[in-house]
């Protein structure tokens, strides 16, 4: 149940950012979530997209670096406590969570939540044995 | 295989005596025919009778680089300009560039040594030498030529650039040795790997490299990337190009032609003669060169002589690979560093793409050094940690590697320059005035 997710490092350049957003927009690339972790240096972006394959090569054709990793898809409700109790799950089950980011679903009432766990079938299996629903790429593609 | 047999494995009381005989020669030619040198010598109250033996040829001054200059164009000639028919220059990056004057002779010497050169890195007959080394005023284009020539192989005089053309002629034409720098070489393998070509399908199996300094770590990678045997050739403009000395299969040290060029070592502070094993500035000698005689000039590039017989078979000196040049030399924060050292620690670092840039800046009152390195999708992480820890890891190699704290910024592919001749690896943007 995991899901792919592209990573884009950017240096701390005039228009880097831009650049790469572009290139998958004239690619027909849709973008469903976004995160960008900067730091004084460098900035990494982070995209789930309809298709990583396509975008990752895309982007090296442009001389970008780009990584694709697995993370953790979970749909919460869209209201207070969604998160919180997601996160409950995790931190009792001692699962370091490295950086997670949301978006909200268009038609539902839900926001699916992106996590990146230390060890991703570890964060897989503690959520699961609580029945926490993990999406597919193909829940959150049809949604 | 060996060229030339008789000169390459000369027994040492032969060679010394050939030595000596040629150095009376040039001495004298210097004198008869070179105002500058006449000069000199007449100056410090010297006579080319004052050399007897071979240890004399200490009384004589040095020559530099900044004397040629002074001579331009062609006040080192030491024949009617007319006898000269082939000029080259070097590349004057500071000031005038110097030039090098060839006579017919001169032309045939060079194809000799440069013969027996590309002879060592295995040319025969058979062989297509692909010459990436720029054709024109540069020496390398030309040097390259004139050996193959000598030695009877087909030269294919490509010259520098248009990689994609290199590679499908590498491929069409079965190049089976290269000639070019060595980042050139180091780019080449960049893009066969993009282009997805399989390396073992071509025909390659040496390349005879230089023009520029590199590293063991450097000919490791290159060996590896293109399949071949990464060989060493060292040479300047002024003495006679590509062809001073070149280094054989045991890669242990570069033979130096020292039938035609006399190799010295010096302290380049007090300007002593070093002894057999000492490293210090190389000053060379041409002992057969008609045009343009050159006397002890100080090549500021930095090495070591030995003395003993070579698993090859020649008995003549080597010479050990060049690190830093007298001027090369940076001092950071009262520490030299070589830009060589850092090559070797990016380089002992797996999964590092060699491309790199040194920038050194003085924002304060210290000097700061920041090293830039091209990321590549081995080094990079969807988390900044693991990024930061790479760069921390490469900071620490190169503090290993020279003392010193540096700043490692991770730059994008492709974004440091790439050049076909010499690469600039460092910006000095302090300002001394």
């Amino acid at each position: 149940m995991k899901l792919k997710q592209i990573s884009i490092f950017l240096e701390n350049k005039e228009g880097r950012l831009k650049k790469a957003i572009n290139i998958l927009s004239q690619s027909h690339i849709n973008i469903r979530a976004l995160s960008i972790a900067d730091t004084s240096e460098f900035g990494i972006l982070r995209l789930i997209v309809h298709d990583s394959e396509k975008a990752q090569k895309k982007l090296e054709e442009k001389k970008f670096v780009v990584k694709v990793n697995e993370v953790i898809a979970v749909e919460v409700p869209d209201q207070p406590g969604g998160l919180d109790s997601i996160l409950e799950i995790l931190y009792d089950s001692k699962i370091n969570v490295e950086y997670l980011y949301a978006f909200v679903e268009k038609n539902e009432d839900k926001a699916i939540v992106v996590i990146k766990t230390e060890n991703i079938d570890d964060g897989i299996n503690a959520l699961e044995n609580k029945n926490i629903r993990l999406m597919s790429s193909e829940d959150v593609n049809l949604i | 295989m060996i060229w030339n047999q008789e000169a390459e494995c000369m027994p040492l009381k032969e060679k010394e005596e050939l030595q000596l005989n040629l150095l009376k020669k040039v001495v004298e030619r210097a004198y008869e025919n070179v105002p500058y040198y006449k000069n000199l010598f007449d100056n410090l109250k010297l006579k080319p009778d004052d050399i007897k033996s071979l240890k004399d040829i200490e009384k004589l001054p040095f020559t530099t680089k900044s004397d040629l200059r002074d001579a331009y164009p062609f006040g080192m000639f030491a024949v009617p300009e007319e006898e000269i028919i082939e000029v080259h220059t070097s590349s004057g990056t500071t000031g005038k560039p110097t030039v090098s004057g060839y006579t017919l002779k001169d032309l045939k010497i060079w194809g000799e040594v440069m013969g027996r050169a590309l002879t060592m890195a295995g040319a025969g007959k058979k062989d297509k030498i692909q010459n990436c080394y720029g054709y024109g005023l540069f020496t390398g284009g030309l040097g390259v030529h004139y050996g193959t020539q000598a030695i009877g192989a087909t030269v294919i005089p490509i010259s520098a650039g248009n990689t994609q053309r290199q590679i499908e002629i590498m491929e069409d034409f079965k190049t089976s040795i290269i000639t070019c720098t060595p980042s050139y070489a180091l780019y080449l393998a960049e893009v066969l790997e993009k282009n997805g070509v399989d390396i073992k399908n071509l025909n390659l199996k040496a390349g005879v490299f230089g023009a520029e300094m590199w590293t063991e770590e450097m000919r490791k990678t290159i060996e590896k990337r293109l399949n071949i045997s990464a060989l060493n050739i060292y040479g300047l403009t002024e003495i006679i190009g590509p062809g001073v000395a070149q280094e054989c299969e045991e890669k242990n040290g570069l033979h130096i032609f020292e039938d035609h060029f006399y190799p010295e070592i010096i302290d380049p502070n007090t300007k002593e003669t070093l002894g057999e094993g000492e490293r210090g500035e190389l000053v060379l000698t041409t002992l057969t060169r008609d045009g343009m005689p050159i006397l002890r000039f100080r090549t500021k590039d930095i090495t070591s002589l030995r003395k003993e017989k070579c698993g090859c078979g020649r008995t003549i000196v080597r010479m050990e690979r060049i690190t830093g040049r007298t001027d090369d030399m940076l001092k950071i924060r009262g520490v030299i560093v070589f830009p060589s050292q850092i090559e070797r620690a990016l380089l002992k670092i797996e999964g590092l793409e060699p491309q790199y840039q040194i920038i050194v800046t003085r924002p304060g009152h210290l000097d700061e050094l920041e090293v830039q390195v091209e990321a590549s999708s081995n080094l990079f992480s969807d988390e900044v940690k693991h990024v930061e820890e790479v760069k921390k890891k490469i900071e620490s190699r190169i503090h290993n590697e020279i003392g010193l704290r540096v700043n490692v910024t991770l730059v994008e592919p492709e974004s440091l320059p790439r050049s076909e001749g010499k690469a600039i690896r460092v910006l000095d943007k302090r300002d001394f005035s």
